[in-house]
This record gives structure tokens, sequence and C-alpha cells, in this order.
């Protein structure tokens, strides 16, 4: 029964394939009523009318950064399918100046900060998720207190200045080092390991923090990932900070796109001195295309873990 | 676990007494200690300066065209997400509505314009078919509603996720017992789903009430420049330009710690409000 002869399919294939079939539709409950035709037709326009309101604005700047300066002119700004495409504005943004540097910069910064935060979150979670470790209950009060009652944009410019991380870019991640509302995920979530398992590993002699590497981890992965995701999402279209901390030869993209797309001025570059007067269309919508391509890529699995990880710790708490 | 700590201690709770600063006149050469103290002249200054009136009226505008708009429209597309019964439609449009959130309020504002500026889709379109172009982008009377408009593009879709967790959490049985004794999908929704999911749409308008002073920040200055402070500008605007852009430090502090002690005692005040009426609210 285990091994099937080839070019036989085993019998079972069918019934699974069917099945799997079956579960993508959730089988309406005897009680319910079929919808009229008529309902039935309004949601799918309003199904329809939402992916389209989201969907269409992407293809037109994907469309508009692939066509040439040229078409986008003739056609009054914006191209809907381009004629023929061409990667042109992209190697012009991407062989080094202005853009090139921002998104080393946005790169740097996302990847250090995620690092950082997500490293302190942990720690500071799981010191909070077990009992008695530390002043516990009055500790994670005073911390949820700076949710409620946050400080204000003008004492955390002040200190910034008085710290002397004025255009460093420690400024885009000390500020806002740790997110209490993914502190809180994580703590809900380390709370949900069984009470057995810290037993154990202590009668094998572990200490905390081998617990936490070799125990609680590898138990939170989705937790992990969402919380890791949503500090890099954060880093990577944090804008006003920047705008406001950093000079220009150090900005990341986001201020950037400000300027190109939103203001419509150009930039100095300040290695070669020459002045973009007001980027071309084509260059704009490349930009914005860059700038929202790596959240198109990891949302995925935002996707993927956001519903397992984060729900669940947003429910208990 | 103690850089953690030292987090808090330093960024937040060392900003938070940083607010002193609004008792103070800031001056750069003496830093933050060493300014001389003013007392509450600062705050006195805020009470009579139409220009921060006019800022708080911005801001509690805005806030009640979301509460009136911005709302219902999670709710709405929750209970349209939740009565699918193909599941593999329902994830697609859930992934696609959900995108939104994750963009910055850059990008969220360059699309907009793009879409609706006067160079933008629509109006090359409306021109191509020979009708009148609209005026939206760097309107100052289009400029609430388009900030509404920009908020339910980017949020809404988030916005599900808590509606749909609640739904999911109804008891199937009282559906199954309410059709039984004859109530329609309407009476259905009225007396089980409603009551259902009543305690979530409490707690958000708690926490919106707490939000009732702050309207998108970044929006707002992203786009103050185009129509002007007439319109755009909000109370977190007008901390940025008396403070950071005028230099007057202490001036700007009083205005922020006015709308973070009116958040706190609002979201307060609401949570008292919602246990009295026999709610759960925010905490306990």
């Amino acid at each position: 029964m285990l091994t099937a002869r080839p070019g036989v399919p085993p019998a079972r294939s069918a019934g699974e394939k069917r099945g799997r079939r079956m579960s993508t539709r959730v089988v309406r409950p005897g009680w319910m009523e079929k919808p009229k035709p008529l309902t039935q037709a309004a949601k799918a326009l309003a199904l329809v009318v939402v992916v389209l309101l989201v969907c269409v604005p992407f293809l037109v700047i994907v469309s508009t950064s692939l066509a040439s300066q040229r078409e986008v002119v003739d056609n009054g700004g914006w191209v809907l399918w381009p004629q023929d495409p061409t990667l042109q504005a992209y190697r012009d943004i991407l062989e080094g100046g202005i853009v090139t540097h921002a998104l080393g910069v946005s790169a740097g910064v996302t990847v250090v900060g995620t690092l950082l935060s997500l490293a302190c979150t942990v720690a500071l979670a799981y010191a909070l998720a077990r009992p008695g470790v530390f002043g516990g209950k009055p500790v994670l009060l005073l911390i949820l207190f700076t949710f409620l009652f946050p400080p204000g944009m003008i004492p955390n410019f002040l200190l910034v200045k008085e710290l002397g991380l004025l255009d460093s870019y420690a400024s885009l991640i000390l500020p806002v080092l740790i997110n209490v509302f993914n502190l809180v995920v994580l703590r809900a979530f380390f709370q949900g390991v069984p009470e057995d398992l810290f037993e154990a590993a202590r009668l094998d002699g572990a200490g905390d923090l081998r617990v936490l590497l070799t125990i609680v981890l590898p138990l939170s992965k989705a937790a992990l990932a969402v919380v890791g995701l949503f500090y890099a999402v954060a880093y990577w279209n944090a804008w006003f900070y920047a705008s406001l901390y950093l000079e220009s030869d150090h900005w990341p993209l986001q201020q950037v796109l400000r300027t190109y797309v939103i203001a419509g001025t150009g930039l100095t570059d300040t290695t070669t001195g020459e002045a973009t007067v007001n980027a071309p269309q084509t260059i704009q919508m490349a930009v914005l295309v860059i700038a929202t391509v790596p959240i198109l890529l990891v949302y995925p699995f935002l996707q993927k873990y956001f519903t397992k990880g984060v729900l669940t710790g947003a429910i208990k708490s | 676990m103690m850089p953690g700590l030292a987090y808090f201690l330093v960024f937040q709770y060392g900003a938070l007494v940083g607010n002193v600063i609004a008792v103070k006149e800031y001056v750069p050469f003496d830093g933050l200690w060493n300014s001389p103290w003013v007392g509450p002249d600062n705050f006195q200054r805020m009470f009579e300066d139409a220009a921060f009136w006019d800022s708080v009226l911005n801001t509690l505008l805005i806030s009640v065209l979301q509460l009136v708009f911005f709302f219902p429209v999670p709710l709405a597309l929750a209970l349209l997400l939740h009565s699918l019964t193909w599941s593999t439609v329902r994830r697609f449009v859930q992934s696609v509505a959900y995108l939104p959130h994750f963009l910055s309020w850059v990008i969220v504002v360059a699309l907009f314009q793009q879409v609706l500026g006067d160079t933008g889709m629509l109006n090359s379109y409306l021109g191509d078919i020979g009708l009148h172009t609209v005026d939206i982008i760097g309107n100052p009377d289009a400029f609430k509603p388009l900030v509404v408009a920009q908020v339910i593009w980017k949020d809404a879709g988030w916005g599900t996720i808590i509606f749909l967790a609640a739904l999911s959490l109804v008891d199937e049985q009282l559906y199954e017992a309410a059709a039984i004794d004859g109530a329609g999908p309407w009476r259905r929704f009225w007396h089980v789903t409603l009551p259902a999911i009543r305690p979530v749409i409490i707690l958000l308008l708690i926490m919106r009430l707490g939000e009732i002073l702050s309207v998108g920040f970044e929006q707002m200055l992203l786009q103050r420049d185009a129509v002007g402070p007439e319109a755009a500008e909000v109370i977190d605007t007008f901390v940025y330009f008396q403070g950071i852009v005028g230099g007057d430090y202490g001036y700007a502090a009083a205005a922020g710690l006015f709308k973070g002690v009116v958040g706190a005692v609002l979201v307060y005040a609401a949570n008292k409000v919602a246990h009295r009426l026999g709610e759960q609210g925010v905490y306990k």
C-alpha cells in the first residue's frame, strides 16, 4: 500500500484534490438563505472597485516609470501601458548620485535599526513576561504610560539636539528603538509559552538567557517575524524625523521622494555639484516605484505571519 | 533588558521631562536647563493666539470628518468580506486591501497627486473626453475631503482586521437559532452581529477620541505647502512651525503639552463612561 506502482496514481489523490478545492469554498450553513442575484452582483462590484482602487495607481506609476519621457509628455503626464518599455529611468537613477545614495541610507538604517530594535524588544519583553524577574507590574505600567502620553515633538527634538545626535543616522534609530505595541505583542506571546518548559530547562541547569535562546525564541518565530517586519517597514517608511534631523547629503529615500515628487523640485548632487531641475516624470515615478518595491517584497511574509502572530497577541492584551 | 529600560528612561521619560521647556523661554546658548523660567506665559499667550485656535479648529474638523466618513468604512468592508463564502476571493481581496497601510505617507501623497493632480490621470482623462477638469490637489476648499479620502484609501482595509477577528468569534449557534426563529439577514445582523461586536466598536471609538487632537501629522505637513495654513494647519503642524521652524521652543512645547494632556484626559473620561455603561473599555 505504501509503494504505489509507477504510472498508476494512488487512489487517494482524486479525493485529496477535491478535498483541497472544497476547502477554499466554505459551505454555506444550512440556515443561511442564498443571497439574491442582485445582492451578489452588488457585492462582486464592490469587491472589484476595492481591488481596482488599490491596484490602478500602482499600475500607472510602474507603467509611467517604464515609458519613454516623450511618450509620457505626449500622453499628458502618465501612461497606463507603455508602448515600448525601457529601463532608462532606472538606469539613470541607479548609476550613482542622489537616489543611489539615499537607497543605501534607507537600506542601512532599516537593517541596523530592525536588528537593534528586535534585540532590545525581545530582551525587555522576555524580562517583563517572566514572573518576578524584576519590578514586574510597575515597570510595565510605566512603559504603557508612555504609550498613553508620548513626550511630544519639541522635547524629542531638544533631547536629540542636546545628546549631539543631530545629523547622525543614530537619530533615526535611537529615539524610536522600542515600540510599545510591538513590546506588548511579544510579551503576550512569550507568556503563552507553557510553564513546564521553563521548569524542565531550569532542572537541566539552563540560565535565563539559554532558555530564551533555545526554547522561547524558536517557539515564537511567527511573532518575531511580524514584529521584525513591522519595525523594518517603519524604518523604511520614516520620513519626518529624517527631514528634521539630517542634512541633505545624508537623506534617506523618503525625503528624496518628497522633494522630487511632492514638492516637485530638483536636487543638487553634492558629489558633482550639478543641479537637476525638476526631475522628469519618468524619473519621479521610478523613484516612487523603488520606494514601494521593498514593501511589496516583504508584504507576502507579513501577510503570512500577522494573522497568526499579531492577532493572538492583540486579542489577549 | 537593560538597553530596553535605558531607552524608556532616556528617550521617553527624559524627553517627557523636557516638557518643562513649556514654562521656560528657550535660549539656545543656555540650553534646556539654564534657560530662564517664564511660568505660565507661554500658555497664556497660546490661549490668546488666534492662529493656535485656528489649528485646533482644523484638527477637530478633520477628526470629525474622519469619524463620520472613515470609521464606518472598515466595518462595512469587514461585513462584506465576512459574508463571502468563497475564501480564495476573500483572502485575495483582504491581501489587496491591507497593502496600502504599509506604504509611507510620502508615497500615498505622491500617488494621490499623480492620480488626482492637475496633470494627473483623472484630469487628463476628463480633458480627453472633453469634460471640465477638476481642481483637487492644491485646492484649499477640497483639502479636507481629500485628506479623509487618503485615510480611507490607506487604512480602511487594515481597519477591517479587528472587525473580522470580532466577527469570526460570534457564535454560529446564535445565528442558527435566530434563523430557525425566522429572523431574516437584516434582523440577524441587528440582533446577533451588532451586539456581538459592540465592545470592539466602543473600544475603537474610545481610542479615536483620545486621538481627536492628532490627525496624521506627516500627511498634513507634506501637503501644507500646497494648500496653505488656513486649510491645513493642525495642532501638530502648528507645533512644528512655531518650534522647529520658528525657534520658539517653549511656546511650541506648550501647545504640544496641551494636546497631550487633553488626549490623555479624553481617553480616561471615555473609558470611565464606557465602564459606567457596562462596557469593557480599553483598560480596567
